[in-house]
């Protein structure tokens, strides 16, 4: 299946610039960790950005599948249908 | 968008690098250090608590640790005065998975002593020492601290739970004195494997039991160069004076108006002179009187007097930070030190006088000094 990742600006010095990366993932059913994981191949340093060290989204940092903050849909294990799109997004918090 | 201005420090040039909540800043000047020159912001709008230069083993590399709020702290570092900068997922801080934590904010970065020029310390939040023995390429959780049996119950103090200074023994190859906000001071004399308190004597005035045997909220310390086993501490109420590492330690607020506050710097070639800013109280922290006054011993503490001339002595309510005093190795030592409002002051006096050398900056966090040790620009 196809997987379209969304990339905020201040992240775009890891993925060459680019603001919206395409990847494929397995057939079958998906979540938002495993989805994630692919972009993490296609570019290492974005995961510790995005998560912390243990593993969780940071405090921060929204991802939305579609329009839906995984915050409300389960999180990482949120599942993701066919052409899925996660947009990273910083939360409007900040000093 | 904001513009960054570069500098090109010479060998020799007196630099001042101040972190900020929302950037970093290079000043620089010749030796007179009559007039400087700023380069920066580097990475604005993100804090910056760490710096550090290290002109260890030919390498002339500035440190900085900047974090974003959004996407977390990460280490930084440049080879060519802030022109350039190492990749930002080169040389991470992370704690290791069976810890449960998550790193927070860096610190402090510490060269360690320049016998060992690859050796390197930062101090992070949530409390934890981290090393790197390969100049900043890999950092290891130190886990003689971070399993000390006292760790669980430190407590955060108004900055976070934080390990906020690092002090490499210079004379004794496997000491260090680390200090936490609330912890206190530990110190190991084992290269990092075992620690214990070395706070003896300092009160922690929050507290119904004055002396407990840790949760001292150590605000800073500094020790002397040349005389290692003497070191000064600004606690949050508390000013004292140590003369044999850290076993015990005097009251020292002889003649201040407070003695609250947070920096503290001793003075590169006179163990006996050590510089602090008072704050009237925890209540309110900002200078007694709206008079910004650095307070100066010359007497290791027995008396102190204040330093005015240049500083704003009528409606100057200011703060200084715990790592933004700072004062510099030259003969004629410089002292320096930045505000809450932004404000950067330099002395080349040893503190008599003083001139404003930024203003409008962002908060400052940190102050930092160093000797240029090279043009800039060689590789690892």
């Amino acid at each position: 299946m196809k997987l379209t990742f969304r990339i905020p600006g201040p992240l775009l010095a890891f993925t060459g610039g680019r603001a919206v990366v395409e990847a494929e993932a397995a057939a079958g059913p998906v979540t938002v960790e495993a989805a994630l994981g692919q972009l993490w191949r296609l570019y290492p340093g974005l995961r510790d950005r995005i998560l912390t060290e243990q593993g969780q989204v940071r405090p921060h940092v929204n991802v939305f599948v579609g329009p839906d903050s995984i915050r409300d849909t389960g999180g990482l294990s949120t599942p993701i249908g066919e052409r899925a799109e996660i947009a990273i997004i910083p939360a409007v918090s900040g000093g | 968008m904001v513009a960054t201005r570069q500098v090109s420090p010479k060998g020799g040039d007196a630099l001042v690098m101040v972190g900020t909540m929302k950037g970093a800043f290079l000043f620089r000047s010749n030796a007179s250090r009559a007039r400087w020159e700023r380069g920066g912001p580097y990475f604005p709008g993100q804090a910056v608590y760490a710096m550090a230069y290290d002109g260890r083993a030919g390498r002339g590399r500035l440190w900085a640790a900047p974090e974003s709020f959004h996407f977390g702290a990460v280490m930084r570092s440049s080879d060519d005065f802030g022109k350039t900068w190492s990749k930002e997922e080169e040389g991470s801080i992370r704690f290791p998975e069976d810890t449960g934590a998550s790193l927070k904010r860096v610190w402090q970065i510490a060269p360690a002593r320049a016998e060992e020029p690859d050796v390197l310390y930062a101090g992070v939040e949530p409390a934890a020492l981290f090393e790197s023995r390969d100049r900043g390429k890999k950092w290891s959780l130190v886990r003689g601290l971070w399993d000390h049996p006292h760790r669980p119950q430190w407590q955060p103090g108004g900055g976070g739970m934080c390990l906020h200074t690092v002090l490499p023994d210079p004379s004794r190859r496997e000491r260090i004195h680390v200090a936490i906000s609330t912890g206190g001071v530990y110190r190991t004399d084992d290269a990092g494997r075992s620690w214990r308190t070395a706070h003896k004597g300092v009160r922690a005035q929050f507290l119904p039991d004055k002396h407990p045997e840790f949760g001292q909220c150590v605000h800073k310390i500094a020790r002397h160069p040349s005389r290692p086993d003497r070191l000064y501490l600004q606690n949050h109420w508390g000013l004292y004076r140590t003369d044999d590492a850290g076993e015990s330690w005097k009251d020292v607020a002889n003649g201040v108006p407070s003695d609250f506050g947070f920096g503290m710097a001793v003075h590169p070639h006179d163990p006996d002179t050590a510089y602090i800013v008072p704050l009237e109280s925890d209540e309110f922290r900002c200078t007694p009187d709206g008079r910004l006054r650095v307070y100066r011993t010359r007497d290791a503490g027995k008396s102190w007097q204040p330093l005015t001339r240049g500083l704003p002595q009528k409606d100057s309510l200011e703060t200084v930070l715990r790592d933004a005093l700072a004062t510099d190795g030259f003969e004629k030592a410089g002292v320096y030190f930045g505000t809450r409002s932004g404000k950067l002051f330099a002395s080349r006096d040893s503190g008599t006088s003083w001139t404003q050398v930024a203003d409008g900056l962002p908060p400052v966090v940190c102050v930092k000094t160093a000797v240029a040790s090279k043009p800039g620009g060689r590789s690892h």
